[in-house]
């Protein structure tokens, strides 16, 4: 059969809001179907958030991620400076700062109140050092522990001091939750499949003599099938849409204690919301999840309804 | 037109509804079939649309051997064909035009020519005025006449109808039987499954008479 490109468009606008309309006369069964996909997409959402917050405080505590190189006594300053040089180049690098023996003198005498302790000695007994800041935000804690074990191999170096393990141990938590996060995320979508494709599997059985007549006409498969398919879009949206609010409230109830909390250490920090990038995906994911749902659903059950 | 070759149907799990039936229906031509409760009428009938397939034998319709119609074809195939059922089978939660119009929807006909066609077919079967109306609002006879414009509104060149009268009264069926013949005027191939010996013996048409899935010779011809 050969329609026009018009009036094939002009029945699908029509099936579009006749689906809607249909979903509008049942409005609890509905709204329950719609905030049960809601639940169900948010949680992956929330989590998502909740990574990257996460990851965005661990990034702003760098500062205590700080390798300190001591190198051996007798290590020239400019020695010392080109091996600062050559590490700066590195990409897990994001910062280096050379401290001089006499510059750690000074700070010590003026920090630690034993001034006079060091009056007797003839020499600096401090080395020179290197501070180095690795580039946490882009590295694995492997990674980290790498450039630790690279920065040691340098023959000047006497010792390596740094207190990564805790930042390791952060950002290896990071990823596993990270990894729990994408499974979930899997999880769900495929329970919002289920539930659509579900849905739509009792709405087909409902309205099975109406399929049944339909088929009796001369109506195809793909006929049939269009406005289940709208309908498990609408659901799909409609949940997406409930999510977004979800996690829009939850983010408001948490941003004004997040940010005392922030303001107590000093940090700046502001909870990420969720942007125009994450609010599409989820409303593309729910319709399209709510399209595929019901595809499966209706090619099954529609294909068995045959009159008789 | 319609034509039966040696067909056979078995149920599943039944006794043989159709035995070894042959049958010729011309082009243009208008026949009833009847016979006792169990007969194969609706079975035959059935074997025309395609809503069950033969078990043995070839039925030809509109020069098609069904048998070549693969199952993706069947709504192509059914949409040359207008069906009428005993239980009318409309849509109740639609209206009357809505209903009517659904073949022409499938066809992918635009809106004005849709609304066109529907009042021509709801004007033939006198009910223009009902068009806004739902089905369970009409009468049986009324409701049975929205499934003949149905039927008829994609202009089909058969028409077959399983006891189109079958929950009338004596006045209403005449009624609807001379809207068939009205339609076979016009060229419409018709093959009717009707009980109702003493109204479609005065119709001058051929009555095929069912026995036990075969043709009952003793009392078929052709009443004039
Ligand atoms: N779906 C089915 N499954 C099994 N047997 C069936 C089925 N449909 C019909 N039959 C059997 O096939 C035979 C013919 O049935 P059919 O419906 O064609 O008769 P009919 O002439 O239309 O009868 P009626 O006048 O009661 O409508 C009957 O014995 C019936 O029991
Ligand atoms: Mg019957």
């Amino acid at each position: 059969m050969s329609i026009s490109p018009r009036v094939w468009a002009s029945r699908h606008a029509q099936t579009l809001v006749g689906s809607l309309g249909r979903l509008y006369q049942q409005p609890f069964s509905t709204f329950m179907t719609i905030a049960v996909i809601g639940i169900a997409l948010a949680m992956p959402a929330g989590l998502h958030l909740f990574v990257v917050n996460g990851t965005n405080l661990g990034g702003r505590w760098d500062s205590a991620v700080d390798i300190a190189v001591y190198l051996k006594s007798g290590t020239s300053l400019t020695d010392t400076e080109t091996l600062a040089g050559t590490w700066r180049e590195r990409d897990d690098v994001d910062d280096v700062e050379v401290i001089t023996a006499d510059q750690a003198l000074r700070d010590f005498k003026a920090g630690s109140g034993f001034a006079d302790a060091f009056e007797g000695l003839s020499a600096n007994p401090l080395p020179n050092t290197i501070v180095v800041r690795p580039a946490v935000d882009r590295l694995s804690a492997d990674q980290v522990a790498q450039l630790e074990r690279a920065l040691a191999a340098a023959p000047q170096v006497e010792l390596v001091q740094a207190d990564t393990q805790w930042v390791q141990r952060f950002f290896a938590i990071v990823e596993i939750v990270e990894r729990l996060v994408t499974l979930a995320t899997l999880a769900l979508g495929l329970a919002v499949l289920v539930i659509i494709g579900n849905t739509i599997r009792l709405d087909i059985y409902s309205r099975r003599e109406e399929i049944e007549i339909a088929k009796l006409i001369g109506a195809t498969d793909a006929f049939i099938r269009r406005p289940f398919l709208y309908s498990g879009a609408w659901y799909g949206l409609g949940g997406a849409l409930i999510a977004l609010l979800m996690i829009s409230a939850l983010l408001v109830l948490v941003q004004g204690p997040v940010t005392r909390l922030a303001g107590l250490y000093g940090s700046s920090f502001e909870v990420a919301g969720l942007g125009a990038g994450i609010a599409l995906t989820m409303l593309l994911a729910g319709g399209g999840l709510g399209w595929l749902g019901s595809w499966i659903a209706a090619a099954r059950h529609i294909r068995r309804l045959e009159p008789s | 037109m319609i034509i039966f070759e040696n067909v056979a149907k078995r149920y599943p799990g039944g006794q043989e509804a159709l035995a070894g039936m042959n049958l010729r229906v011309e082009k243009g031509e208008m026949v009833f079939l009847t016979g006792h409760s169990g007969a194969g009428k609706s079975t035959l009938l059935k074997l025309i649309a395609l809503i069950e397939r033969p078990t043995r034998g070839q039925v030809f319709v509109n020069r098609q051997n069904t048998n070549g119609v693969s199952r993706g074809r069947i709504p192509g195939f059914r949409r040359q064909l207008g069906m009428v059922f005993q239980d009318h089978k409309l849509l109740s939660d639609r209206t009357v035009f809505d209903n009517v119009s659904l073949p022409l929807i499938i066809d992918g006909l635009g809106r004005k020519e849709v609304g066109r066609k529907v009042r021509a077919a709801l004007d033939q079967v006198g009910l223009l005025s009902k068009e806004k109306k739902m089905p369970l609002a009409l009468s049986s006879g009324e409701q049975q006449r929205v499934g003949i414009a149905r039927a008829v509104v994609s202009k089909p060149v058969v028409l077959i109808a399983d006891e189109p009268t079958g929950n009338l009264d004596p006045e209403l069926s005449s009624e609807i039987m001379n809207l068939f013949m009205r339609f076979n005027e016009v060229g419409v191939t018709v093959v009717v499954a009707s009980h109702d010996l003493s109204l479609i013996g005065t119709l001058g048409k051929r009555i095929i008479k069912l026995a036990a899935g075969r043709i009952d010779d003793a009392g078929n011809g052709v009443a004039r």
